[in-house]
């Protein structure tokens, strides 16, 4: 197998007294999608906001595309930092709380980034935002702001907000907690589609449906430590540790107590299928 | 009857002949009011943004400014700056340091609104630039500062009536403005009423002026238009 696009070694990361990372290692080659589930607090977030250095982590090393990531340096005085910049441009993320920026409409939010830390030309950043725009069916919203749109489209503009930068990775944290059950659907099929396309994908997710048939891989992470990490279908299916089962148990327990929605699996197995076809 | 019209006219005649010296001092107080604006938005940003930084050296002089103004009564401050400062060498004219005491006194009421709105901006606004590569300075610039700017007109609009409420202050460094005209109109006249009421008509007017504006760039650049 090829050297992975982004390795994690040992990652440790504390807040004061409380350690939430205790040593997180994790390699993700080309074209994985990989689901990150585990308890509330368990330090999913904090581990993808490492990836970014949205956290500086406290110990350990982040290896990406080949090349050793300096997270000790500080940013200078007005926060430029070419190389932080220059990672985080081929490093998505996606928010479970969307962060689209209202005073902007859709198109400008799409094309923010590309224009002014890229430096493309506007009419390049307006093309390519055009035609991800018209991907997921939102071309015609382009003018106008986040807040006509339901929260399904939102996070699919946060999404494409993203692609616009062309990145490497994609780092999704829990984007779909916010949404109404009917708006689940049409972000799960998105995000299928990219890792049909071969998008390289950490997916922390309490979807365990779209973690077992979407993702290749599944992590599971208990207070701060990788516990079971493996195949999606054995870590979610058949569980080793008895801590996995456990949380395993009580989410699909609290899942099926409320009904799943029936249309997510199938939008996820529809988007499986396409590169087959 | 024929006579009690002859004296109202003779009245408002008098009335009317000084009105172009009041609106002389009007404008006066206006134009002051416009650049202690420009002051205190300078001194304001710059000390909201150095009250949040991580550095001490912008931490604690912005505030000790802020705490500084806010604690000590205006009038002491222009007296300050137009009285104090030519003992120590720097003599300024009642017109430059009127606008530098009020503009740098409002300042640190334009930084407490400042910190205020960028303390309600969500985190995930700020994140999600950095995310995408900007540098903070540029996330505060191009998605933070203009939807604070948004949020923040109506105190600031507040702040500007009061600066120019507060440009009657500079009567006592002998700036002849608003006030300090009436008072030398009713020196001459002996009619305080009339022309402290004009003077109060005129603020009116000019307040009512800075509000109307601002009413109409929020509605002009409401977040979601
Ligand atoms: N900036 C911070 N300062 C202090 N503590 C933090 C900070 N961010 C996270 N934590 C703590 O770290 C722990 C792990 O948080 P994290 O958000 O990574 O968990 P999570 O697995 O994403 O949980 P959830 O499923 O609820 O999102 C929590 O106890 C949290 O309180
Ligand atoms: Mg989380």
């Amino acid at each position: 197998m090829s050297a992975p696009v982004l390795r994690l070694v040992d990652i440790h990361k504390r807040f004061g007294d409380n350690e939430v990372l205790r040593g997180v290692s994790l390699d993700v080659h080309d074209g994985e999608v990989i689901a990150i589930i585990g308890a509330s607090g368990s330090g999913k977030s904090t581990l993808l906001r490492c990836v970014n250095l949205l956290e500086r982590p406290s110990a350990g090393s982040i290896v990406f595309q080949g090349e050793a990531v300096d997270y000790r340096a500080r940013p200078g005085l007005l926060g430029g930092d070419r190389a932080l910049s220059a990672l985080r441009t081929r490093i998505g993320m996606v928010f479970q709380s969307y962060n689209l920026w209202p005073h902007k409409t859709v198109l400008e939010n799409v094309v923010e980034a590309p224009i002014h830390v890229r430096g493309e030309a506007r009419a390049v950043a307006v093309e390519r935002a055009e035609a991800l725009l018209a991907r997921i069916g939102l071309a015609e919203k382009r003018h106008d702001h986040p807040s006509r749109l339901s929260g399904g489209q939102q996070q699919r503009v946060a999404i494409v907000r993203a692609l616009a930068m062309e990145p490497k990775v994609m780092l999704f944290d829990e984007v779909t907690s916010a949404l109404d059950p009917e708006l689940v659907g049409e972000v799960l099929a998105l995000m299928a589609s990219l890792a049909a396309e071969g998008m390289t994908m950490l997916v922390v997710t309490h979807e365990m449906d779209f973690a077992r048939e979407v993702s290749h891989r599944a992590v599971f992470i208990d207070e701060g430590r990788v516990v079971e990490d493996g195949d999606s279908d054995t870590v979610i299916g058949a569980p080793t540790h008895p801590r996995t089962r456990q949380f395993l148990d009580r989410v699909l327990r609290r899942h099926h107590a409320v009904g799943a929605s029936p249309g997510i699996l199938d939008v996820a197995h529809r988007a499986r299928a396409r590169p087959d076809e | 009857m024929s006579e009690t019209v002859t004296r109202l006219v003779a009245y408002w005649e008098s009335i009317a002949s000084y009105m172009p010296g009041f609106l002389d001092a009007s404008w006066l107080a206006f134009e002051i009011t416009l650049l202690v604006i420009a002051v205190s938005w300078g001194c304001g940003l710059l000390a909201a943004l150095g009250k949040l930084s991580r550095l001490r050296v912008l931490r604690w002089p912005a505030t000790f400014y802020v705490w500084f103004i806010r604690g000590t009564p205006t009038l002491v401050q222009v007296f300050l700056f137009y009285f104090g400062l030519p003992q120590t060498g720097l003599r300024l004219s009642p017109f430059v340091a009127g606008v530098l005491a009020l503009g740098i006194n409002s300042g640190a009421y334009v930084a407490e609104i400042v910190r205020g709105g960028l303390a309600a901006m969500p985190r995930g606004q700020m994140e999600s630039a950095l995310a995408l590569g900007m540098s903070p300075a540029l996330a505060m610039r191009r998605i933070i500062l203009p939807q604070v700017v948004r949020m923040i007109i109506p105190p600031i609009t507040n702040e500007a009536a009061s600066a120019l409420k507060n440009t009657s202050l500079l009567s006592t460094i002998t700036l002849v403005e608003l006030t300090l005209h009436s008072q030398l109109v009713i020196a001459a006249t002996y009619r305080p009423f009339d022309f402290y009421l004009i003077a109060a008509v005129l603020y009116l007017l000019m307040t009512t002026v800075l509000t109307q504006l601002a009413a109409w760039f929020e509605r002009r650049f409401r977040l979601d238009h």
